[in-house]
């Protein structure tokens, strides 16, 4: 099943553009643009698995480090740079956003938000660590090491000179309601930011 | 004899031509035959031709069993019925490279001109010339354009040749423990390799079949010298280790650890069946391998043309070509806009990875070329 997320991030992509996606799975969204929108694209995994489902996908994709940066990549040669739910596993969550930037015109940055209620609620009533339907690891064994809230991205942004273009704020079925439209950083689960 | 599985009894064809070729180095041949081999069958529209490219000393005979041999072909375990170059679905063609030892003309050949051996005299050939062969081979099994090139080391240089060489002849391209040109240290190994051979006793300036001799021990030692660059340290450990063939050390110079015993058996093993002039002309071919240099500014541009999507598949432990090279390759397409894809494989088979089984390897190959074949 298609993931709902990337059919936000796909309706943001214009067609016939160069698309770079980082962590990008099984390729699915790439699959998507390329099918319905012409989109020439390129996903960026490590993981083998993926790298085969990719494959299968009949998308193109390198297995790359995203740690490691991407020296491969020339300034300014994709439209959009996309990191769809991977900010929070990268060790330096800023060298990788400047580097998007640096290949992109455009970058697409989404993830999960760690000031939903459901996390603040856990932590204030278990004292532990949160472990939610959409965050499932333990601390020990997270991949999830540099989590974030809406407000901390926003300030990140504002620090570093990010111009958001447009952010959408929704629940993980990529569904808006009162809520989420007034208290995002409370009610929102998934953030989806577009940057220049 | 386990031959279910594989493409069975196989006999090497030979394509004999009398036009003349004209080599990079500006020389050329009156005439030349080519020994290659086909497995499978081409389709009606011929849209599922595969070239199998050898590397340093490879040859033709890439799967299935000659008639009496215990052993399959050096590739059989990537090319036969559902492997992932799936004969069932693909017409695979392999040839003996120009300048080999195994059927096609070479240094072992007769020069017609003076009815001698070609020995030294053979002309240096070319990465590129080579890709002109297989282009002439191409043309006379009456095969339009490669679905697929595929090979492994310069193997796969002749692969990524074929998109610049021909860009509009090839539609996909794999390209694995590769490199877009080599490095000092590459080019150091060929020619302690080449000095190993040309100082034997019985080189005699590269004439030594007139003679009726073989410089077999240079070329013994060229073979091990480039076995250890093929094998990787953990790999070597792993099976060798400090394990003595004796009970103890017998504090002389015989065989005393296994891996020396191994290593003289792989040289030993390899004179009987190779050519020390084939070898020089094949290190040679690598040294010279630059396309980025050779076609300058035309590069970019042949391709630009081709269509061809690539696969480059790199192993972590290979030193002789380390992954960063393949990288080098992806780059390269990437400033192309080229359809590609690239694996590390993990494995601690080093340079030799390329040929063997791996379930990640062989399961990326074979999705690759069944997508290919979902699309034909």
């Amino acid at each position: 099943m298609f993931r709902k997320d990337l059919l936000l991030i796909s309706s943001w992509v214009k067609p016939s553009t160069k698309v770079l996606d980082l962590g990008c799975g099984d390729g699915e969204l790439l699959k998507i643009l390329r099918q319905e929108y012409s989109v020439h694209g390129y996903g960026i995994e490590n993981d083998v698995e993926n790298i085969k489902k990719s494959i299968k996908n009949g998308v193109n994709v390198l297995q790359i480090d995203l740690d490691a940066g991407l020296d491969d990549f020339e300034s300014k040669s994709f439209d959009y740079v996309v990191l769809a739910q991977s900010l929070q596993v990268l060790k330096d969550p800023k060298k990788l956003i400047d580097e998007m930037l640096r290949i992109g015109n455009e970058i697409i940055v989404s993830f999960p938000n760690m000031g939903h209620w459901s996390s603040r609620l856990n932590l204030l009533l278990t004292g532990k660590m949160p472990v939610t339907e959409n965050l499932p690891y333990s601390w020990h064994e997270t991949p999830n090491i540099h989590l974030c809230t809406i407000k901390d991205f926003m300030v990140f942004c504002e620090e570093n000179d990010y111009k958001i273009l447009e952010k959408s704020i929704t629940t993980v079925n990529q569904k808006n309601n009162f809520l989420t439209k007034n208290f995002p950083n409370l009610f929102g689960e998934i953030a989806t930011f577009r940057i220049e | 004899m386990n031959k279910e599985n594989t493409v069975g009894m196989v006999t090497p064809k030979v394509m004999k031509t009398q036009e003349k070729l004209l080599l990079e180095s500006g020389k050329g041949l009156d005439s030349f035959d080519i020994t290659y081999e086909v497995y499978g069958e081409l389709n009606k529209d011929k849209t599922n031709a595969v070239l199998i490219c050898h590397a340093l000393s490879g040859n033709h005979h890439v799967a299935g069993y000659h008639d009496g041999d215990k052993k399959p072909g050096w590739w059989d375990n990537m090319i036969g019925p559902n492997k992932p170059i799936n004969t069932e679905k693909f017409f695979v063609v392999s040839l003996n490279n120009l300048g080999g030892c195994h059927g096609s003309t070479g240094p072992t050949s007769i020069d017609p001109k003076t009815k001698k051996y070609f020995g030294s005299n053979f002309p240096i050939v070319t990465v590129g010339d080579w890709v002109n062969v297989q282009k002439i081979l191409m043309d006379y099994l009456e095969i339009p354009f490669w679905q697929i090139v595929v090979g492994g080391s310069l193997g796969g240089m002749q692969s990524f040749q074929w998109a610049v060489q021909y860009p509009s002849l090839i539609k996909n391209s794999i390209i694995i423990a590769a490199a877009p040109r080599l490095t000092a240290q590459n080019i150091a190994f060929n020619e302690v390799a080449r000095q190993a051979i040309m100082k034997d006793p019985n080189w005699h300036g590269g004439n030594y079949l007139e003679k009726k001799v073989s410089p077999e021990h240079g070329l013994a030692l060229a073979r091990m010298l480039g076995h250890i660059t093929y094998l990787s340290d953990e790999s070597m450990g792993e099976k060798f280790g400090r394990d003595l063939k004796k009970s103890k050390l017998g504090f002389d110079f015989d065989v005393e650890f296994q891996i020396e015993s191994y290593l003289r058996y792989q040289g030993e093993k390899f004179v009987s069946s190779f050519d020390a002039n084939t070898y020089l002309l094949m290190t040679k071919a690598l040294d010279y391998f630059d396309p980025l240099k050779d076609f300058g500014e035309e590069f970019y541009k042949k391709l630009k043309q081709t269509d061809c999507k690539f696969l480059v598949i790199s192993f972590n432990s290979d030193w002789r070509f380390p992954p960063v090279r393949s990288r080098e390759i992806v780059k390269m397409l990437l400033q192309s806009e080229k359809n590609v894809s690239y694996s590390e494989i993990i494995s601690g088979g080093g340079h030799d990875a390329f040929l063997m089984e791996n379930n990640d390897y062989f399961q990326i190959m074979k999705l690759f070329t069944d997508e290919i074949h979902n699309n034909v």
